[in-house]
Formats: C-alpha cells, sequence, structure tokens
C-alpha cells in the first residue's frame, strides 16, 4: 500500500511506530499532486516549501512523543478558507492576488494539531455552484472519469481525497457543497449543524446556512477532523459551546426516517435502488425504518433561490475595489466600485447578486425575501416534528445525496435551473440548520453514489456513529 | 420576461457593471428564475417571528487586541493607498 492510501488513523499508528516521518508521507503526498493534479485540477495553490516545513516541526513532535491525531499528517484546505500569508482567491478572478492576513479559526485548530497543510483546493467561484465549472481556474475533474465533474462546490477537496492528493481536506457546506460533491467523488464530507463549527476566516457566501466541514477517506477520519475543529469561538458570534464526544450508538434498535418526498419525481433509477439496498440492510441489521413526510420540501429550492442570494447580495457588497482585490479604474467613486465589480465577478456571482437585489429590492421584499423566510419556517417544522422525542420521533434521516450520479463537464454549464436542482436534496435541511453526512454507499459503473444521513440539532456523534456501521455494511 | 430597464435598474442598484449581453442573458435567466419562486405562492401562510430576532447574539463594544503588523498587513492588500491611508477617488 501507497503512502498517501492510508487514511489518517493509519498514518498516525504509523508515525507512532516510527514506520515513516511526516516529511516522507510530505514528500509521497507532493510527488503525488505532481503526477496527478494536471490531469484532475484540484488544487488551485501547492505549498511545497512551508508543507515541509510544517512537516518537520510536525516530526519534532512526534519524536518528544505527545502528539495528537492529526499532527503530522498531510490536509488540503478549500481556497474559501484563509490560511495566513497565503493565496486566498474564492476561485475568484476578484481575489486572484489576495493574501489572506490571518488564519481561520480552524486553520488555528488544525496548526495548534501540528497539521500539515499541502495547499489550497479549487471550488465554484465564491462556493456558488455544484460542479467547480463556476471558478474562475478551470473546472476540477471527477477521478473516477475525467470526462464528468467533480461536484461542487467543494470539489476540488472532494477529489484530492478521492485522488489520494491530501489524506483529509476542508470544505464549506452553504447548500450542499460538502456532501454533493462528497457523493460524487466517492468520499466522506460531513456538514456539522450549524453554529458547530467557527466560520471565522471563511469567506462570506450566506451566513445563515455557511458551514466549514471535513472531507475524508472513512467516516472515522471524518470525526476526528471533526473533533479537531468543532466549538464556541468568540470570532464567530453563532458558534455555539459545544463539546462533542465520540461514543458508539448502535444502529440496532434505532428509528430510521426515509422521507417519501426525497423519492418522488426526478431520482436516476439506479441511484434510488443504491440507496433503497443501503436502507434494506440498515433494516437486515437491526434498525426500525419507518416513512416519513416532510410536506414542504417541494418548496425548499425556491425558498434556497431566495434566501441564498439575498445574503450573498449583502455580503459580496464589500468586494468594491477599495479596501482588497480587483480594482478597475473608474472617473469617480462609484465608476471604480461599478467596474471592479463588473470585471472581477463571473456569471453565476452576478447572475445571483442580481436574484438577492431582486428579492430585497423595494416593492418586492414581502413576495420573495419574506414569504422564503416563511416557508424556511415550515420547513424547520416538518424537520423538528420528524424528530420530536415527545411523539416517538426518529432518530435519523436516511436518504439520497444527489439525485444522479456526476454529470458530463458542460451539460449543465449553460441552465443556472438544471444546476440548481444538483442540491435539491441536500438543501432543506440546511435551511434548518441541521448536521448530516455523505457516505458511499455504491456504483453505478464507475461513478460512486453517497448515501445522506441527516440528524437532529448537535447530533453529530449518532450520525457518524451510524455512519460508521453503515460504512462497514456496505464494504 | 423581465425588461431589459428592469435589469439596468437591478443592476445599478446592486452597482453591477453588465455588458449588453449580459444585460441579455440576465433577462432569460432572471425570468426563468423568478418564474420557478412563483411556486412559494402555494406554500401554506404562517405568522412567524423573524429567525434573526429569536437568534441574536451580542458582545461588548470593547477594543481587542490584535496580532502586531496585522494592521499593516491588511491595509498593504489595499489597490490604492499612501502612507497608512488608504486612497479613494472623488465623491463628488
Amino acid at each position: 500500500m501507497e503512502l498517501t492510501e492510508l487514511t489518517i488513523k493509519q498514518v498516525h499508528e504509523g508515525l507512532k511506530n516510527k514506520k515513516f516521518t511526516s516529511v516522507d508521507l510530505t514528500k509521497a503526498y507532493l510527488e503525488k499532486i505532481k503526477k496527478t493534479d494536471k490531469d484532475i485540477n484540484a488544487y488551485l495553490s501547492v505549498f511545497e516549501e512551508s508543507a515541509l516545513a510544517d512537516a518537520e516541526e510536525a516530526d519534532k513532535k512526534i519524536t518528544s512523543g505527545n502528539f495528537g491525531m492529526l499532527c503530522g499528517i498531510p490536509c488540503a484546505i478549500k481556497d474559501s478558507i484563509m490560511v495566513e500569508g497565503q493565496k486566498c482567491t474564492a476561485a475568484s478572478k476578484i481575489l486572484e492576488n489576495y493574501v489572506a492576513p490571518y488564519d481561520a479559526t480552524v486553520i488555528k485548530k488544525l496548526k495548534a494539531e501540528g497539521a500539515v497543510i499541502l495547499g489550497k483546493t479549487n471550488t465554484d467561484e465564491f462556493t456558488m455552484g455544484s460542479s467547480t465549472e463556476n471558478s474562475a481556474f478551470g473546472v476540477t475533474k471527477n477521478p473516477h472519469d475525467k470526462t464528468k465533474v467533480s461536484g461542487g462546490s467543494s470539489g476540488g477537496s472532494a477529489a484530492a481525497v478521492a485522488a489520494n492528493m491530501a489524506c483529509y481536506t476542508l470544505g464549506s457546506d452553504t447548500g450542499g457543497s460538502i456532501r454533493q460533491p462528497a457523493s460524487l467523488c466517492g468520499v466522506v464530507g460531513l456538514c456539522p449543524t450549524y453554529g458547530a463549527v467557527s466560520r471565522y476566516g471563511l469567506i462570506a457566501h450566506a451566513s445563515s446556512l455557511d458551514q466549514i466541514g471535513p472531507l475524508a477517506k472513512t467516516v472515522e477520519d471524518a470525526k476526528i477532523v471533526f473533533e479537531a475543529i468543532h466549538g464556541k469561538d468568540k470570532m464567530d458570534a453563532t458558534s455555539k459551546d459545544y463539546n462533542f464526544e465520540g461514543s458508539d450508538v448502535e444502529l440496532k434498535g434505532l428509528k430510521i426516517g426515509v422521507p417519501k418526498e426525497y423519492f418522488a419525481k426526478g431520482i436516476d433509477k439506479e441511484v434510488e435502488k443504491i440507496i433503497r439496498d443501503a436502507i434494506k440492510k440498515a433494516e437486515d441489521a437491526g434498525a426500525e425504518i419507518v416513512e416519513v413526510s416532510l410536506p414542504s420540501t417541494e418548496f425548499a429550492l425556491a425558498c434556497y433561490y431566495v434566501i441564498d442570494p439575498s445574503e450573498i447580495s449583502a455580503n459580496l457588497a464589500r468586494f468594491d475595489g477599495i479596501k482588497y482585490g480587483l480594482s478597475v479604474e473608474g472617473k469617480d467613486l462609484l465608476d471604480v466600485y461599478v467596474k471592479s465589480k463588473g470585471h472581477g465577478f463571473g456569471e453565476e456571482v452576478k447572475r445571483r447578486i442580481m436574484i438577492g437585489t431582486y428579492c430585497l429590492s423595494s416593492g418586492y421584499y414581502d413576495a420573495y425575501y419574506k414569504k422564503a423566510q416563511e416557508v424556511r419556517e415550515l420547513i424547520r417544522q416538518d424537520f423538528a416534528k420528524a424528530f420530536d422525542p415527545s411523539a416517538d420521533g426518529i432518530d435519523l434521516l436516511f436518504c439520497p445525496v444527489s439525485p444522479f450520479p456526476a454529470f458530463k463537464i458542460g451539460e449543465k454549464a449553460d441552465n443556472p435551473m438544471a444546476m440548481y436542482l444538483a442540491d435539491i436534496y441536500t438543501i432543506p435541511m440546511k435551511l434548518a440548520g441541521l448536521p448530516g453526512i455523505s457516505v458511499p454507499a455504491g456504483k453505478i459503473g464507475n461513478l460512486p453514489v453517497g448515501l445522506q444521513i441527516i440528524g437532529n440539532h448537535f447530533q453529530e456523534n449518532k450520525i457518524l456513529s451510524v455512519a460508521s456501521q453503515v460504512e462497514n455494511m456496505l464494504q | 420576461m423581465i425588461s431589459k430597464e428592469e435589469v439596468q435598474h437591478i443592476a445599478k442598484l446592486a452597482r453591477l457593471e453588465l455588458t449588453e449581453k449580459e444585460i441579455q442573458k440576465m433577462q432569460k435567466d432572471l425570468s426563468a428564475i423568478l418564474d420557478y419562486f412563483d411556486l412559494l405562492k402555494k406554500a401554506p401562510k404562517i405568522k412567524i417571528q423573524p429567525m434573526e430576532a429569536k437568534a441574536s447574539a451580542w458582545r461588548k463594544d470593547e477594543v481587542l487586541l490584535r496580532d502586531e503588523g496585522r494592521a499593516d498587513e491588511i491595509i498593504a492588500q489595499a489597490p490604492n493607498k499612501k502612507d497608512d491611508y488608504i486612497k479613494v477617488k472623488t465623491i463628488l
């Protein structure tokens, strides 16, 4: 087995038993990236020098004997998360030369653990998209079939793990951006509860939805990374005092809900079969399977595409050519704003700014933004009812991540509505702030399909514990 | 289909320059997306407290110490500057 194929757990054991050093490991990854990434384009930048320096530091710590699970282990970070002194582009021309002046809280935490940061991974521009085709720096190809997309927006992070170009990665999920690429690339991707992980230092997309989470080879690895990055941070007022503690929850005897609306129409037949088979296996293992109804599901996509662009139109107003990023010469101040945004932003970002501005504009606010907030509450209530412990509610939901496997590069690039449908199963629970994971459940030909497991707020332990058992059952 | 003038009005509110071609594409795309939003009208009516009001978090208004040199690094990112100041075009 090559070094780059090992899991976090295996690498940790290897480092502990002096089978190899972090420098050996880091060199192996850098070599792998050099060989593989010209065909995949998962990385936007590779930190050859600083990664080796990180590794040397980690080796010292390892020699001292006092080191944690992530010490000396090479990872990669989505290019919307800031790593001090390194470029952070969010895959946008407007931030092409932007250098992060500080570390995101999650990066501070990883560095304190002794992590080795290999580089920054590709994403749709400002994390808006489901295929990385909206990146200003080229699409990330799917390692399982290079004519297909890797998913998005954390496509670079998912492809890097799938192609053994990083042991694990960080991504961010606003409407499905960790789970959908994880599903399409056949890796594990966890979107934590809203508030479980600090977003300080994550370039904002839609602040009521954005969440950082891990992508990894196994559920156990995702758990190790989540444990390291979660918790209250005074720099993010939405982060919660939450002490995650991993313990085993038996799948046997749990009540698993299957939302009937997620199997209605538009789902690929083979995807449905893989998900139904996985549910059957959980039943065979002793779980109680119940059909549940989430009646507001049909409104979720429309609700999301009002709220998300509305928040974008406010959040992205800061890229005005004055404080940082691209600045285009103009005749007066307003002209600088208008031209810098016009030249710097790509098509999808402009489209969402326009939709959001429209929905928030005078005369339309009530019909769109206010209505969407009400629908968001309905969706939240759907989930609250399904999980309600006082009404004998379910423990977890099992459902698909994506209605289809990886699609052809270019297939949906010109049709925004078709692209938005890729997130139809990942969006509803985001509107309710719930956590969810994508676990590889099978393949259609070469193309992986993920099972989504959704839990109640701050029930990451139950999700991870059950996901780990499902992972074993499906192997 | 929403009109060209409407797209231009929204672009002006968003302080976003669009080319002629972009305006045409935006008319088409925005119309399709806004049509899809009509679905929301079918949703049951409910009265809610806005999410933001339910979950406010306040912090003290106080000066927090930052790493030395951080301010210089941040100002260094400005495209146009003089000494420690960020330069902008005339407003009037």
